[in-house]
């Protein structure tokens, strides 16, 4: 359903009196099939909104293709166009008009008559529960709510995909859950749902495949299973009270441990097998005469990966 | 068609929130009520004008076209909260007309601008304004290309400056000379004369003054009506490229 090959953006900044380019996007591969949900993880400034807005014609490209549901980016942005809806990260309402004007007005502009366009203002207020305040101003409407409006607006000529730009960014808990939902009844109306996040939770729960992004770039894509397995092994986080230092230098010889890495309050080791690290651990620090206060085996998180492709965790950029 | 569709589209909502909020119709035309009030009265003497009629009819048809500046000047303003809330990417992410996003809005402009043109004209008939209805017209006609000019390089500049920290002393540095150099408020002699030939404006004003003396046949009316179209087709065309190449 999405295709590019090589897709590349760089800006030119300027500070103080140097120019600087920045490449945001330095050569993007991405394949993504129909009625999948894919995801593009990734810290803030990574290139993942620069990327999004390339392939909704939003800004043009410096060099590569894209191929977005059998239209080509380059030659024929106008088709593009017909055939996707993109929502923007920070929101496309008005504050003085209400959701059905908006849903209305949006369908028209994709040339749409005017009964036709009230119909399906009509079927996506219904769809995301959003016919009890149709007709209030976009002002009174609170974070979720207005942000459903966003994605409404996003799908109301039914585009064979649609771009979410962190879709659930600023939201809470609850209205992040009902987001969610909202992205998979999408999914399961065979819509092609392609959504950007810097959650790693959402990243996993959300998506069917993702890419992960850094600088730029593409570092690792598949689903999340997958993403996870290439992280060889099992994580162990040792909870040490003091005496880090010692304790990284003890097991850090140690042959099953594959990488050890030292964090707030303790160690983190990558192992083949959590099941016999552990009594080999313990032992070890145990017979040092070092305090332990907690061990914990995790299955690879999708920070992991992260960090494992990158050197940093997602969590702290 | 789809141009004339989807500009129709665009005024059709941009009329819709003007009609909501009346209240900036009305604010637009505080300012020239202020001056029709107040700055009227000493017109009299400072002309030496034989009645304050007379004043008024020197003064007013340019005060309208002062009203046309000012109304349209600052519009940019509209459309940089319009991006900044996301309508404008929203807008582009459509196959929707980048000239209708324009021309929606400049024609919202000459509407409005039209209602406040006419609302000042009727509220000075009482201090003695008299025009005939066909001259009145024509004298609107000319007001609109005025507004549509404006309004059109009013929006170019918002798209490339796209903060109101920026538009602001801009516009405020080329309204004021284009005021004082037009001729609205004193008769122009001396060297300001000759420099206020280069202002289109000041051609407006002569034109505007020649049809509510019921003189359309005055050579300074297709003069203006030739200069401002000719200004207007330019800016469109600048405003309509600027619009595609950031609106892509």
């Amino acid at each position: 359903m999405i295709e590019t090959k090589g897709l590349r953006k760089s800006f030119r900044s300027r500070q103080g009196r140097e120019t600087k380019t920045v490449e945001a996007v330095r050569g993007v591969d991405l394949y993504v099939g129909e009625g999948e949900i894919f995801g593009f993880l990734g810290p803030n400034g990574a290139g993942k909104t620069t990327t999004l807005r390339m392939l909704a014609t939003l800004i043009e490209p410096d060099g590569g293709e894209a191929t977005i549901a059998g239209a080509d980016l380059r030659r024929d942005p106008g088709e593009v166009r017909r055939r996707i809806g993109y929502v923007a990260q920070g929101g496309s309402t008005w504050d003085e008009v209400s959701a059905r004007e908006e849903l209305v007005l949006h369908a028209r502009m994709y040339g749409i008559g005017k009964a036709d366009a009230q119909r399906r203002a009509v079927r996506a207020l219904e769809a995301f529960q959003l016919t009890e305040f149709a007709d209030r101003k976009c002002k009174t409407y609170s974070g979720g709510q207005r942000r459903r409006v966003d994605i409404a607006l996003g799908v109301i000529h039914d585009p064979k995909v649609v771009f979410l730009d962190e879709p659930t960014t600023g939201l809470d808990p609850q209205s992040r859950a009902h987001m969610w939902d909202e992205i998979r009844r999408l999914r399961s109306e065979g819509v092609t749902v392609f959504v950007t996040t810097h959650y790693l939770e959402e990243a996993d729960a959300l998506c069917d495949r993702l890419a992960i992004m850094d600088y730029g770039e593409i570092v690792a894509e598949g689903t999340p299973d997958e993403l996870k397995r290439e992280v060889a092994g099992d994580v162990v986080t040792v909870g040490l009270n003091g005496s880090t230092p010692e304790a990284a230098q003890l097991l850090d010889s140690e042959a099953y441990v594959n990488k050890l890495e030292t964090v707030e309050g303790g160690l983190r080791l990558y192992v083949d097998q959590g099941a016999t690290a552990i009594p080999q651990i313990l032992r070890k620090i145990d017979g040092a005469g070092i305090h332990l206060g907690t061990i914990e085996l995790h299955r690879p998180s999708l920070d992991d990966v992260f960090l494992e492709k990158t050197g940093r965790s997602l969590r702290e950029s | 068609m789809k141009l004339l569709r989807d500009t129709w589209l665009i005024f059709q909502r941009q009329m819709l929130l003007v009609l909501r909020n009346p209240v900036w119709v009305v604010i637009g035309i505080l300012q020239p009520l202020y001056f029709l009030l107040l700055f009227g009265p000493l017109l009299k003497d400072a002309l030496n004008a034989p009645t304050t009629a007379d004043a008024y009819r020197f003064f007013v048809p340019g005060l309208l076209v002062m009203l046309a500046m000012f109304g349209s000047m600052f519009v940019g303003f509209g459309l940089i909260a319009e991006l900044r809330a996301g309508v404008i990417e929203r807008s582009r992410v459509t196959p929707v007309s980048r000239l209708a996003l324009m021309l929606g809005r400049s024609l919202r402009d000459v509407a409005t601008l039209i209602v406040q043109a006419a609302l000042i004209t009727v509220l000075a008939i009482p201090f003695g304004l008299t025009v005939r209805v066909g001259d009145v017209l024509l004298a609107y006609l000319m007001l609109g290309l005025i507004g549509v000019m404006l309004s059109a390089a009013s929006n170019a500049l918002a798209l490339k400056l796209r903060s109101e920290d920026a538009l602001a002393p801009l516009m405020n540095g080329v309204a004021q000379p284009l005021l004082l150099l037009s001729g609205i408020l004193l008769p122009l002699t001396g060297w300001v004369a000759t420099v206020a030939d280069f202002n289109p404006f000041s051609w407006a004003v002569d034109a505007s003054r020649a049809l509510f003396a019921g003189d359309p046949g005055d050579s300074s009316v297709w003069q203006a009506l030739l200069i401002l179209g000719t200004l207007t087709v330019l800016t469109l065309f600048w405003s309509a490229r600027s619009f595609a190449r950031s609106v892509r």
